[in-house]
């Protein structure tokens, strides 16, 4: 209890002298992965803070531990050594039912290969989250189709995924991830499978909610374009962190670069 | 909106937090019904399975009923034309000679390893959907749940169905064997027994077949299970 307590001084201490708390904090996070006989290393000691409404990009070659990174971030795997907070609480601490409220409530997830459920129809999708988190038939179906409305696709609420375009699968997931309004979105390389032009709209998208609703977005990407809309740029090489980029600094490299 | 879902999570206990992780039976009952109503033809060919593995079951101990039914009522020439025919009495009873036994033993074995193994297939090929259920706020009860209760469906469809076909199978071939007295000899409790045992033993056998691989997804960490299709 005198834990929690502290946490809550440590939160309300945030809100009340306006400072913008960390919403993810990483310390020292190494990750082991075993392939056999061979193991790889794929984070190195990764030291991370993101506060509250940011846009960070995570950018970085293939390989090089984003996607690792990632899960991490998300609470989706466990870290070999190191801690991960989120909103300041460790997460290794939570009990499977605080880890489902998190995963539920707290975080919304975006993934590369859009990840929605094949049998479900694109409200259905939108609306599982709700109903895990204990909403009314009349409150699920009421978010889910303002939701839909949000991310463009209203008249497609009865489509499966097999029956949308990737961009089109793609709002589904991101209007599932914003089901319980999550204070943070994860998206892992939520434009790879698109192509140019669709995935410039999600990237707008994205920029637009995290304005819009100040929600922190932490995108996996090495989708340049991301770039314009970050907030920050945290670059991952060979499993640590290289550089941490600001926008300012960063419109300089680009204009070097073109 | 309303104030529990934004509620800071410093101020949780785990009996606040259980209730607001919730997925009523009702919810549970439609997700699994539609999971194999929408993937029919995958679902239909695992309960085919589980028939067939259910009927040879069920026509085995239905030709010992119905013998040991007709037995009684057979003259001795019927009778004699039965055991002409190949089967063996032990005890006054049909069924029970060390070599029927073992041929009740064999098809329940099928049945077990068809039923396991066709489960275990299907619920492997969905380890990203479970995965994604648990990014989505899924507690392992939840998986569980859901693929339980679809087995339970393949299992009482597949069941009922293989043990109809097995029983009936099992009748026709008698009456070719020894003509149209089968039918009046016909034992009804102990037809309808062994269709319900059979049912039930699919229903059970499926059950044990998702189970394990369910819980085992379930138990996985979400990029775990996600990860492991896409391998």
């Amino acid at each position: 209890m005198d834990n929690a307590d502290d946490r809550a001084a440590a939160q309300s201490a945030g809100v009340n002298q306006d400072q913008v708390h960390n919403v993810v904090r990483l310390s020292q996070v190494t990750k082991l992965f075993r392939m056999g006989d061979n193991e790889v290393l794929a984070l190195k000691g990764i030291n991370l803070a993101i506060k509250a409404g940011e846009y960070i990009s995570i950018m970085g070659p293939s390989g090089s531990g984003k996607s690792t990174l990632f899960n991490m971030i998300g609470a989706l795997d466990k870290p070999t050594s190191g801690k991960v907070f989120i909103d300041e609480v460790d997460v290794a601490q939570l009990d499977a039912y605080e880890l489902a409220w998190l995963r539920c409530r707290k975080i919304g997830y975006i993934f590369q290969t859009f990840n929605l459920i094949q049998v479900m129809t694109a409200m259905e999708n939108v609306t599982l989250p709700m109903i895990f988190a204990g909403m009314t038939q009349d409150q699920y179906l009421e978010k889910g189709m303002e939701l839909l409305r949000l991310v463009g696709l209203a008249d497609r609420y009865q489509h499966k995924p097999s029956e949308l375009s990737g961009g089109q699968q793609q709002r589904v997931a991101i209007a599932r991830a914003l089901a319980n309004d999550p204070t943070i979105v994860l998206a892992d390389e939520p434009t790879g499978n698109l192509d140019l032009s669709t995935g410039e709209d999600i990237i707008n998208l994205l920029k637009m909610l995290s304005k819009e609703r100040q929600v922190t977005i932490i995108s996996a990407t090495h989708d340049i374009k991301m770039i314009n809309v970050s907030d920050r740029v945290i670059w991952i090489r060979d499993g640590l962190v290289d550089r941490i980029e600001d926008r300012d600094k960063l419109t300089v490299s680009i204009g070097k670069v073109t | 909106m309303d104030g529990v879902s934004s509620s800071p999570m410093v101020n949780r206990s785990s009996t606040v937090i259980q209730k607001q992780v919730v997925l009523p039976w009702r919810q549970v009952l439609r997700i699994a019904f539609q999971s194999l109503k929408v993937r029919l033809s995958r679902s239909l060919i695992t309960t085919a399975t589980l028939a067939l593995a259910v009927a040879f079951v069920a026509y085995t101990w239905s030709g010992y009923g119905i013998l040991n039914a007709l037995w009684h009522q057979a003259d001795t020439k019927l009778q004699e034309t039965i055991l002409a025919s190949g089967y063996e009495m032990a005890g006054g009873q049909f069924g029970s000679t060390p070599k029927d036994r073992w041929l009740a033993i064999l098809s329940l074995l099928v049945c077990v390893v068809g039923i396991v193994n066709a489960q275990l297939m299907a619920v492997t090929e969905r380890f990203r959907e479970i995965g994604t259920y648990k990014c989505l706020g899924a507690l392992n009860s939840f998986i569980v749940r859901i693929f339980v209760l679809e087995a339970i469906y393949q299992g009482l469809l597949g069941g009922a169905v293989g043990g109809v076909a097995g029983v009936l199978v099992g009748t026709v071939s008698l009456v070719l064997k020894f003509g149209w007295l089968v039918l009046p000899a016909w034992p009804v409790t102990t037809m309808l027994a062994t269709l319900g045992l059979a049912t039930l033993l699919a229903v059970v056998l499926s059950f044990l077949g998702v189970m394990y691989p369910a819980l085992v997804a379930a138990r996985m960490q979400p990029a775990v299970a996600m990860r492991t299709e896409q391998v």
